[in-house]
This record gives structure tokens, C-alpha cells and sequence, in this order.
């Protein structure tokens, strides 16, 4: 039973990251129509951030939280100006394909300077040690990780739904053209969005630093689980796009615990037979609607 | 019925391409198009002659790879980021053919490439229930979720080593030189593109401009676009999978890179870069792409992602017709303006 417990609560850490990227793609998604591809490059550049932050200028931990996801924030604001700005009104392809050329681009800047190998970042002060439950023990570092997912989550549903900019949002990702007759500027918001959702990829990168190993392709391997948590949840429901992400995560931690050792392949392929499976029921994701063309 | 298309995009990739959709050369003179078609083959004999022999037979599988995927991007609609899966799945089948079989080669490319289009009636089955930039995404997962099986299918594909040492027999010749294996491996790729040719201008073919063009058009009509879009999606693994056979025989060796997902999109890049829609132009970018990778591994240079990116980025940015289109474009003004 603890066991089972432990198996729990990892897998709802795991989903956490799947959750904080989930939701950065889905909010950018619904503003702007852009899957962005680089979403895993930015979480590497967090982790990077945090990494270069604490070895060479000698930032701690609770610093890189702040700067890197702020920094990283406005380097996609500008890179919203600059590229993909100019492709929103063609096809989401194309900035699809922008993505994937700035992926590359991003992933061999970081490896010709840092190379491949995986650099090691210590668990920050105050977090060591790990938190009694009665049943179980857990690491306080993910307990924190934990709390602040949710925390973030929650964050980002009460500003959907109880600011003016969350009502923009909303009604811009849902009916665009009537959101704009009603006189409403809506491409005002859509750099500031962008920027939103890239510094939440940079905070999960941040906080994956302890935890995971950093490296120049961590982020690339993970976006492509991240495309199939959307395509589960339903890109354009940002909800959707949360509970796939932390069900995902559970899904693996078990799939990991309880099926590596039987069947090791379905264990490592399982998030990719539940899209199958969703994409049989509906097509349009568990918590999607029938998408408008787009 | 997932999704029923009433508002076209503003700009879709396909419609990138001038407006007579299969190609502008397919408006050219008659003479024109003899004229390029025999350059295509005399520039195809002499090419080993000019260049490494080994990077020849790579242009060679990357073309058609590049059709493969111009197939489905430029005539259906569909952009597949996952072709690495059937490229990589036949590379294997390939390898594994030949290794156990010992049959000549051309037997073993085909059969790899019958097992990639066999792969595809699944992954394709659930991919076209999507359309767009969820199509590309569910393909890309798929192709993964192939790439992890092949990584802890160790027994069968040698996981992380790969296969090694792939025999290359055909009917006692010795093609250990790979200036003879090129002029072996040609008859093959030719008729791979001739196929692809045939389908384009086929009454099938002119079914997929018209799906890509107005899907709920074509359902009025009563095509069944579902079925026809798998079937495209088959014929396009068929040929992915001609290819990334024949890559294995080139090099003797399979490795996981095969099926990464760097290879999808190198595929993508090609396409782009040649022109999407065209299906020539894919040639042409497979050509630049391979010589220029080459050549930058060649002189030491290190960051291949970080040139092959920044074309990508620059392409999309301001190139979106790709060579063969720019030029087809180019040409057809130049047309009108003589009339």
C-alpha cells in the first residue's frame, strides 16, 4: 500500500512538468492558434538558466525561479515580435515548422557551449530532507515541486476567470472574430500571452534542475509527450490540457512500477496507446470540443 | 465526422504553390517538360561522377523520402512530422531481411518498404481523424512511441548498436564499390518516382487536391476523404519506406537515428526547402540538403542543427515556395507577360 502510495505521488510530480507545459501550450494555443514547438527548448533553456545562474554568477536557487522564467519571458515576447508574428495569419503550420527550425537552432547553441553530457544541480537549501506522511516519506523538494504546479494551475484559472485579461482570453481563444467586433484589441494581448507561457515552460525548467538530469535534449524528448497529453486532453480546453497532464504522469509512474518488469515496451509506449485509444472514442480529446477549423 | 472544414486557412502550405495546383511545370510546354525530364535523367547518370559516390546514393534515398512526404503535404493536405517511423521501420525490416534471408537487395528494400506501408494502415487509420496542426502532432507521437519500441526491442533491432554489417547481394555482383551500388540502386528510386508521379496525375490524385483544397466539398460529392487520405498516407509510407531501405543498403548499418524525430523533420525541411507541392522540388532540396551536410561535417564544423535550423527559419520566414516553386513562379510570369 505504501507503495502504491509513493508510486502515486511521484507520478503526480511527473505529471506536474507534463501539467505546467501542458498549460503554457495550451494557453499560447488558444490566443495565437501557434503549437509551439520550442516549448520543450525553453523548459531545457530554464533548466540551463537555473544551471549557468548558480555556477558561474553564483545565484541560488529561489533567484533562478524568479529571473529565468522573467528572462526567458521576454526573450519569447521578442521572439514573438520578430517571427512568429509575422506567419499568425497563414497557416499554424508554418509556425509549427518556425519552431522546429528554432528548436534545432536553440539545442546546438546549448550543446556547442555545454555539450552533451548531463550536468548535476544540488537540491536547494531548505528543501533537503524529506516530509514524514505517516504511511510514507517523500523528498520535501518534490513535495515542493508538487505545490507549486498546483499552485501555478490554480493561479492561471483564477486569472482566467476573474480578470479582464482572462476574459479577453478566453473570448479570443473561443470566437476570435467576435471578440474583435465587439471592439476589443485583441493582438494587444497576444505578445504578453506568448510570453506567459514560455515563462512557465522556463519555471518548469527551473524546477526540473534538481531533479532531472540537465542536458542540452531534455526538453525535446518530453514536448513530444507533452503533443500527446494535448492531443488527449483537447488542445484548445486549457482544463483538458492540465488533468491530462497529471493523469499522464500517474499513468506512467504505475506503468513504470508495476510493468517494467513484465512488459517493459508497454510500459515506455503507454501514453502513446491512450492517444490511440482517445483518438478512436474522441477524436476531438477527453475535454475538447469539436474544433473549428483551423 | 471530427471536423468539418467550412473556412479555408488564409495561406495553407499547399496553397503556397502557384495556382495550378499539380506543379507549374504541369502548365509548361510539352517541350519544356521533355526538356527537364531528360536534364532529371542525365544529371541522375552523371551524378557519382562529380560527387562522393556514398552522398550521391544518399541524395538519391533523401529524394525519395522528400516525394514521400511532398505526397501528403503538398497533394493531401497533411503535414506528417512522423515519417521517420516508416523510413525507420523499413530501414529495420530491411536490415533484418537481408541479414537473415540473404536475398538480393532489391528484394529486401521491397520488403521493408511493404512492412512500413503495413505500419501505416494503423498509425494513419487514427491519424487522419485529425486534420492540420493535430495531424502533425499525433504522427510525431506515434513516430516516437515506434522509436521506443525499437530502443527496448533490443533482441530484434540491437537496441542502442543497431544492425550492423547489412549483406548487399544481388545475383553474385560485387557492389562493394559505392559508384556501382549507385547505378544499381537508380532503376529503383526512378521507378519509386515515376509511381509517385503516376499517383499525383491520377484521377486518385486530383480526388486528394481536391480534399486538400475543400474537404467538405469532397465529402458533399461523396468521397469518402477518410479512406482516401489513409490511402495516400499508405502509398506515402510505401515510398518513405523504398527509401530509407535503400539508405540501409547504401550505409550497411541501421541505427536508431533512423527513426528519431530529427529525421522526420530533416525530411519536412527538405520538402520545404525544395518546395512543397511541387513534387520535383523535394528532389532538388534532398540534393542541397545532403551536399551541405556533408560538406559541413566534412570541415569540421561541429553544430549541424544550428545551419539546418536557420535555413529552416529563413525559409519559412521568406521562401515560402521553396526553389522549385520560386522558379515555377518565376517562369509563369514570364510567360503571361510574352502573351
Amino acid at each position: 500500500m505504501s507503495g502504491f502510495l509513493q508510486h502515486t505521488f511521484n507520478g503526480l510530480v511527473g505529471g506536474a512538468f507534463y501539467a505546467l507545459l501542458a498549460l503554457g501550450l495550451a494557453v499560447i494555443f488558444g490566443m495565437l492558434r501557434v503549437v509551439n514547438f520550442a516549448h520543450g527548448a525553453f523548459y531545457m533553456l530554464g533548466a540551463f538558466g537555473a544551471y549557468v545562474l548558480l555556477t558561474e554568477v553564483g545565484v541560488p536557487f529561489w533567484g533562478a525561479l524568479v529571473i529565468v522564467p522573467v528572462v526567458l519571458g521576454l526573450f519569447g515576447m521578442a521572439l514573438e515580435r520578430a517571427f512568429i508574428h509575422r506567419l499568425t495569419r497563414l497557416d499554424p503550420l508554418y509556425n509549427f515548422l518556425l519552431t522546429f527550425g528554432l528548436t534545432l537552432i536553440l539545442q546546438d547553441l546549448v550543446k556547442s557551449r555545454y555539450g552533451v553530457q548531463s550536468s548535476p544541480y544540488a537540491t536547494p537549501a531548505g528543501l533537503q530532507g524529506s516530509v514524514d506522511f505517516g504511511l510514507f516519506t517523500f523528498p520535501t523538494y518534490r513535495v515542493f515541486v508538487l505545490g507549486f504546479a498546483i499552485l501555478a494551475c490554480l493561479g492561471v484559472w483564477w486569472l482566467l476567470t476573474h480578470t479582464r485579461i482572462g476574459m479577453v482570453v478566453r473570448a479570443a481563444t473561443e470566437r476570435p472574430e467576435l471578440t474583435r467586433a465587439f471592439g476589443i484589441n485583441v493582438g494587444r494581448w497576444v505578445t504578453p500571452v506568448f510570453g506567459f507561457g514560455i515563462a512557465l515552460a522556463g519555471a518548469a525548467g527551473v524546477l526540473a534542475a534538481p531533479m532531472r538530469a540537465v542536458n542540452p535534449l531534455m526538453g525535446t524528448d518530453l514536448i513530444i509527450v507533452v503533443f500527446a497529453v494535448v492531443v488527449i486532453g483537447g488542445l484548445g480546453s486549457i482544463f483538458g490540457s492540465v488533468a491530462a497532464g497529471f493523469g499522464i504522469g500517474l499513468l506512467q509512474a504505475w506503468g513504470e512500477a508495476y510493468l517494467s518488469e513484465t512488459a517493459p515496451i508497454l510500459a515506455q509506449t503507454l501514453v502513446f496507446i491512450v492517444m490511440a485509444v482517445v483518438l478512436l472514442w474522441r477524436p476531438a480529446g477527453l475535454f475538447g470540443r469539436e474544433e473549428s477549423p483551423a | 465526422m471530427s471536423e468539418t472544414s467550412t473556412v479555408q486557412p488564409a495561406e495553407s502550405p499547399a496553397a503556397a504553390v502557384p495556382r495550378s495546383a499539380l506543379g507549374a511545370v504541369g502548365a509548361a510546354p510539352g517541350w519544356v517538360r521533355y526538356a527537364l525530364l531528360l536534364v532529371g535523367l542525365a544529371v541522375a547518370l552523371w551524378l557519382p561522377n562529380g560527387l562522393y559516390p556514398a552522398i550521391a546514393v544518399d541524395i538519391l534515398c533523401w529524394a525519395l523520402f522528400a516525394v514521400a512526404i511532398d505526397l501528403l503535404l503538398g497533394f493531401t493536405g497533411l503535414m506528417s512530422f512522423g515519417h521517420a517511423a516508416f523510413w525507420g521501420t523499413s530501414a529495420y525490416a530491411t536490415g533484418l531481411v537481408a541479414i537473415h534471408a540473404g536475398v538480393p537487395f532489391p528484394v529486401a528494400v521491397l520488403a521493408g518498404a511493404l512492412v512500413a506501408a503495413v505500419l501505416a494502415v494503423p498509425i494513419g487509420y487514427l491519424a487522419v481523424k485529425r486534420t492540420g496542426i493535430y495531424f502533425a502532432m499525433v504522427t510525431l507521437a506515434f513516430a516516437q512511441m515506434i522509436y521506443y519500441i525499437a530502443n527496448k526491442w533490443g533482441s530484434v533491432t540491437g537496441g542502442e548498436n543497431g544492425l550492423q554489417s547489412v549483406p548487399r547481394e544481388l545475383f553474385g555482383l560485387d557492389l562493394s564499390d559505392e559508384y556501382y551500388f549507385y547505378y544499381a540502386a537508380l532503376p529503383i528510386v526512378i521507378l519509386g518516382l515515376a509511381a509517385a508521379w503516376r499517383i499525383v496525375h491520377s484521377p486518385f490524385g486530383r480526388v486528394l487536391v481536391g480534399i486538400r483544397d475543400n474537404p467538405a466539398r469532397a465529402r458533399a460529392l461523396g468521397y469518402p476523404v477518410h479512406r482516401y487520405k489513409l490511402t495516400a498516407f499508405v502509398l506515402s509510407a510505401f515510398l518513405a519506406g523504398l527509401g530509407g531501405g535503400l539508405f540501409v543498403m547504401g550505409h550497411r548499418f541501421v541505427s536508431l537515428d533512423a527513426l528519431h524525430w530529427t529525421t522526420s523533420g530533416k525530411a519536412v525541411i527538405v520538402v520545404v526547402l525544395g518546395g512543397i507541392g511541387t513534387l520535383w522540388g523535394g528532389v532538388l532540396g534532398a540534393a542541397i540538403l545532403v551536399r551541405l551536410e556533408d560538406w559541413l561535417s566534412y570541415s569540421g564544423f561541429e553544430t549541424i542543427g544550428l545551419v539546418t535550423g536557420g535555413i529552416f527559419v529563413l525559409v519559412v520566414l521568406l521562401f515560402r515556395r521553396g526553389i522549385w516553386g520560386s522558379v515555377a513562379a518565376l517562369a509563369q510570369r514570364w510567360r503571361v507577360r510574352r502573351r
